[in-house]
């Protein structure tokens, strides 16, 4: 039993998968045609798939984020040309939530950092489900700064439900890792391309999306907070995380449309982990052609378009007031 | 949470909450029943175990600004970018928080000198929004370092902050970017960011600007913190002792320069600033 809705709904389509297999093998062994039997089961099926998966409701693609299928951040750095993965913060510890190192993206020298959940009850014990403590983040903004010494462009993979809210975390100052995170990428002078290729959740997910180009796939999310958070802070209730989602606005579509994401990745009816080969492929041509045309520009001007994108986001009413008052 | 009657400048709203409620406050901690004025008066801290109230923005600039305080920002004002409605539309909740406080945001901006020395002054105020950071939080906070910048002068902030605010989404998420940028581009062309954490500051706000300055105090006993103490206690499902996430737990780990009493805290960051004095 999995408490992910898209899961759930996978269940009804495997025994019609089954049937299908079933059908086509039995066709192939007979001489019987069975052909418009298929042809009609699959019609049957596609019409499911879109039933199911056509358009997904905020909370749908909130599962479909989290899916443990979809593809992780090493789906994605496994399909570099090289990777040499580096580890600790120099400080404490290697924290398994992130993962980082120098790598060839098409030829190009990178480097990558990505949070990685795991796919399986014992890696999500050694990941921490995805979520990173302050070491990961003081790994992430070491690299980041060698990224930046040496030149090299950075690109980064945001899949966390959020940082860590642990009493280690705490003790180890997670406020500070994560404001310095921000810091270091607010200024390196180097090209930074975000993905966002599961769930964005909070300042841990922005810590590693700070960047002058931020993809975002179709069915991830990205949120101020995770929506069980969000339904505990406003309404102490954890269990109105299905109404906190549709509040949000935590979709791809809504936050092209804020700019706070610069281009959408579309996904395979039913999710990316349904053709993850495919998913991860233009995901990364899409990274790739973000990185030569960010090449292009100067140390300064990238620093400067970088400050200018952040400084305008927001909107608000502005009342022409005295331009000064007093307090006393 | 206590309603500060003692706002000067909004002297309309004093003269509305004189009725006989409103003159007298318990302390959280001892019980001891205060009378407003002298704990207004003893900068809101209770006169016979030292609590520390939580602080309006206008009384905190009028203990600690030198007498003169020039705002910047308040022409800035929040919309509601979500349309965001739950038992209460958003812009219902800004306005009953702007009635409540007499703010208009969760921060108050602008110039003042302390101790003589021109400063940059933001003020978080936890009575709006519980102190949560939107948009326009965020912009006031740019505006005021860009400014600061121009200007070559130190920066002085208080937070104080639940995070970041849910009915501004990742907008107000956003603003951890924004600030960030601005914050760094203030701190690199070598200008001083003295930051106060106060009771309680978390989350979005302690995970960006809170956590950039170049020199942290803390009032003591005050609540400081990444997650909130019940999101801990749900994780790790057991309850946490009462010194976690403390200032004083703070400077214990190393993660802030010292705790001060608020009494005190005027002539402590007078004496910090003294050391961004410059031979001409």
């Amino acid at each position: 039993m999995s408490n992910n809705v898209i899961v759930e709904r996978e269940k009804g389509l495997v025994e019609l998968e089954r049937r299908i297999a079933e059908l086509r093998e039995a066709s192939a062994a007979q001489p019987l045609d069975m052909s418009t039997e298929i042809a009609a089961l699959e019609a049957k099926y596609q019409a499911i798939l879109r039933e199911f998966f056509g358009t997904l409701t905020p909370w749908q693609k909130v599962h479909m984020a989290r899916h443990p299928a979809r593809p992780t951040s090493l789906d994605y750095i496994s399909r570099f040309d090289r990777f040499d993965e580096l580890h600790g913060d120099r400080h404490y510890r290697d924290d398994p939530s992130i993962v980082g190192g120098f790598a060839l993206l098409r030829g190009r020298p990178v480097m990558v950092i990505g949070q990685q959940r795991g796919r399986d009850t014992r890696e999500n014990l050694r990941r921490n489900l995805g979520m990173p403590a302050p070491e990961g983040y003081r790994k992430t903004s070491r690299l980041a700064r060698l990224a930046a010494r040496l030149k090299l462009p950075i690109v980064t993979f945001v899949d966390t439900k959020g940082a860590d809210p642990g009493i280690s975390s705490e003790e180890h100052a997670q406020s500070e890792a994560i404001a310095t995170c921000l810091q270091t990428f607010a200024t390196a002078s180097v090209p930074i391309v975000a993905a966002v290729i599961g769930e964005g959740g909070s300042g841990g997910a922005l810590a590693l999306a700070i960047a002058d180009h931020v993809l975002m796939l179709e069915h991830s999310t990205y949120s101020v907070a995770s929506p069980e958070g969000c339904a505990a802070i406003l309404w102490s209730d954890a269990s109105k995380a299905e109404e906190a989602a549709a509040r949000l606005k935590l979709t791809a579509d809504d936050l092209r449309r804020f700019g706070v994401v610069d281009e959408i990745i579309a996904e395979p009816l039913g999710g990316a982990h349904r053709d993850a080969e495919d998913v991860v492929t233009r995901t990364l041509d899409a990274v790739d052609r973000s990185l030569t045309r960010l090449s292009a520009w100067s140390a300064e001007r990238l620093l400067d378009e970088r400050y200018q994108k952040y400084r305008r986001l927001g909107e608000w009413r502005a009342e022409s007031l005295a331009p000064t008052g007093t307090a006393q | 949470m206590p309603v500060p009657e003692w706002l000067p400048g909004r002297r309309a709203k004093d003269a509305a909450a004189s009725n006989d409620a409103a003159m007298w406050t318990k302390c959280p901690k001892c019980n001891e029943v205060l009378y407003r004025r002298d704990l207004a008066a003893n900068l809101f801290v209770c006169s016979r175990c030292g609590y520390h109230f939580r602080m309006g923005a206008y009384d905190r600039i009028v203990s600690i600004a030198d007498g003169d305080f020039t705002e910047i920002g308040q022409d800035v004002l929040p919309s509601d970018p979500l349309g965001w409605s739950d038992k209460k539309t958003y812009p219902a909740k800004l306005k009953s928080d702007a009635e409540r406080s007499g703010l208009s945001e969760s921060v108050v901006c602008g110039f003042a000198t302390i101790g003589g020395f021109p400063v940059a002054l933001g003020v978080m105020d936890f009575h709006f929004r519980g102190g949560t950071m939107g948009q326009v939080t965020g912009e006031r906070i740019t505006m005021l370092l860009e400014e600061a910048r121009r200007r070559r002068v130190p920066c002085v902030m208080f937070a104080a902050s639940g995070g970041a605010r849910m009915e501004e989404g990742m907008l107000a998420l956003m603003q951890m970017a924004k600030t960030t940028a601005a914050v760094t581009r203030f701190m690199e062309d070598g200008n001083f960011f003295l930051m106060v954490l106060t009771d309680p500051t978390t989350g979005g706000v302690s995970a960006s600007f809170a956590f950039q300055a170049d020199v942290i105090v803390a009032e003591s006993k005050a609540m400081i913190g990444f997650a909130g103490r019940r999101v801990i206690e749900q994780t790790i499902r057991q309850r946490l002792p009462d010194q976690f996430q403390t200032a004083e737990f703070l400077l214990e780990k190393g993660a802030i320069d010292m705790v001060v009493d608020r009494r005190k805290l005027k002539e402590a960051l007078v004496r910090l600033l003294e050391y961004t004095r410059r031979e001409q």
